[in-house]
């Protein structure tokens, strides 16, 4: 009683206990978030320092040699280059054009619902299963043989409903009242999308899509069976070997190229495989850093 | 005499829900026809038959004939052409998310304007309506979701009008605007009133009661009462619009 009458703001027992709840929850996700950061540095300051006697200029530059024991990962990385390449000429304007549908002239009835089903649970299979798809689909039923586009055919679906999916996000964060401002107006609903609701929506339709490069560039499965191959010999300089893959060429990739030499071949140095590994984690982290930097610019240039 | 617009035992149903019930009214040319009513009576519903933007509702369902210029706005093949001829103004501000400028030219541009001049015409006219040219003519190009509340509203109406509507609908337009504004803009309307029609939906009663010719009184998406303001509001045939405009509802 007296203390209440010394100090009007003196903690009850029920703001006491919240005081302690709160401390303990938010050092608990603190722990997490560091937790979440500690293998990230591990994996990348072990993959540096294992790969470092390997790693220059001319291990990214040189073809490999002697049975992948001398030389570098050129061909790997420009096919992986490619297939990126081809298979997002590929799936980024069905993704985004399919995203664009469904966000804005399907209505709502079971159609548009198993439609956006079939995109969610398509996103969950597993990359091995594209991989068997692929081969069935795009290898021997369309009857494309081994090679790259197969190769980005099967990568193109496996990306295609994450680039749906961040495409509806980015257009659903424009507001509505916009497009019924635009509707009242007159304006048609593609007119409305190309001024006002694409313009508002397109850094984070990006994004998405450069997320998925990432992704692309990392999986191994699905060209296992659809185009990779172990070696190739491509020519060590001049336009042969910037453009060293048609569509219908074999092709190494980086992802493969790592598995080959961790795996089946032997007497490959050990800062070879580390470096191959740090290239890979390096390109990952160079895309992600590009959609980060697309998703300030979008923080900077909001206009609502 | 034709009407600018009809309703002819007009019914809309929203699912299973109705939202208006038989509504047959008669909106002379050139006047300001209120319509007063509590919430969920069916306002805004009435101005989106008119322009058809119902349709953007899937499971708006509409009985009846709404006649726009004697036509039956189910019939005109072009809905677009219907709605530029309608300017809409929301209770709440919509800034587009683009210059000043180009708020106001967006309608003019989608139905073919360009020349540089004629826009700029366009543009300075319609501000100077809205009571907001002088507040902004040397930022015209500055965003105009940058805008404060009252002032994004008046780029609303300026936009509203940005297309020369033949009717102008606004929504209990003066809820994010100061009294000083609106009754600036109250003038404006009564000026406008010779070029086109204006329904004027509003919680405000005594703002009706100040402008409309006509009242028309809403409750529970049934059309109680409509009459000349002088009447609805001195000698209401209806108890429930005497209760209303009174102040003793509910």
């Amino acid at each position: 009683m007296s203390s209440e009458l010394n100090n009007p703001f003196a903690s009850t027992e029920q703001e006491h206990r919240g005081k302690k709840v709160e401390l303990l929850v938010k050092s608990c996700t603190l722990a997490m978030t560091w937790l979440l950061i500690i293998p990230v540095l591990a994996i990348i300051i072990f993959l540096v320092y294992k790969a470092w006697p390997a790693l220059s200029i001319e291990f990214l530059l040189d073809n490999p040699e002697k049975k992948m024991t001398a030389g570098g990962i050129w061909g790997p990385l420009i096919g992986t280059f490619f297939l990126v390449l081809v298979s997002l000429i590929i799936a980024a304007p069905t993704g985004i054009l399919a995203g664009v549908y469904l966000n804005e002239f399907a209505r709502d009835n079971w159609v548009t619902r198993f439609i956006n089903l079939a995109v969610v649970n398509l996103a969950g299979v597993p990359s091995i299963v594209h991989g068997l798809f692929g081969l069935g689909a795009f290898v021997y039923f369309l009857g494309m043989d081994r090679c790259l586009l197969a190769a980005s055919c099967t990568v193109a679906v496996m990306t295609l409903p994450v680039i749906i999916t961040s495409t509806k996000e980015a257009l659903a964060s424009v507001p509505m009242s916009f497009r019924v401002a635009c509707w009242n107006m007159g304006a048609t609903k593609w007119q409305t999308i190309r001024t006002i609701v694409l313009p508002n929506s397109i850094s984070g339709i990006l994004t998405g899509v450069i997320l998925q490069v990432a992704r692309a560039a990392g999986e191994t499965a699905p060209i296992l069976f659809t185009g990779a191959m172990i070696s190739s010999r491509i020519a060590d300089s001049g336009w042969d070997a910037m453009v060293p893959y048609g569509l219908e060429d074999r092709f190494m990739a980086l992802s493969y190229h790592l598995y080959i030499i961790s795996t089946q071949w032997q007497n490959v140095p050990e800062s070879f495989k580390f470096g191959t590994a740090a290239v890979m984690i390096g390109l990952v982290i160079a895309v992600n850093s590009l959609s980060i930097g697309f998703r300030i610019y979008l923080r900077a240039r909001k206009k609502w | 005499m034709e009407y600018q617009i009809e309703f002819r035992d007009v019914s809309v149903y929203y699912g299973k829900d109705i939202a208006l019930q038989g509504i047959n009214l008669q909106i002379p040319r050139n006047e300001i026809f209120g319509i007063i009513g509590p919430a969920n009576a069916g306002k805004t519903t009435f101005l989106k038959a008119i322009n058809r933007t119902l349709e953007f509702i899937h499971s708006a369902k509409t009985t009846g004939e709404v006649l726009f210029d004697g036509k039956d706005v189910r019939q005109i093949r072009n809905v677009y052409g219907l709605r530029r001829k309608v300017g809409v103004v929301f209770p709440l501000p919509v800034g587009l998310p683009m210059s000043i400028y180009e708020n106001v030219a967006y309608a003019p541009r989608r139905s073919g304007i360009h020349n540089k001049q004629e826009l700029e015409e366009i543009v300075v006219r319609c501000l100077k309506q809205a009571m907001l040219w002088d507040e902004v003519k040397d930022r015209l190009h500055m965003l105009g979701t940058k805008l404060s509340g009252g002032q994004q509203q008046r780029l609303t109406i300026a936009r509203a009008l940005s297309h020369s509507p033949d009717v102008l609908c606004l929504d209990e337009f003066s809820i994010a605007i100061d009294p000083v504004t609106t009754m600036k803009i109250e003038d404006v309307l009564t000026e406008l009133k010779s070029e086109m029609t204006i329904i004027l939906v509003t919680n405000l009663v005594q703002q009706a009661r100040r402008l409309a010719d006509q009242t028309a009184f809403f409750n529970k998406s049934e059309l109680v009462e409509v009459g000349t303001t002088e009447k609805i509001f001195t000698s209401p045939e209806n108890q429930l619009t005497y209760d209303y405009v009174t102040g003793d509802f509910g």
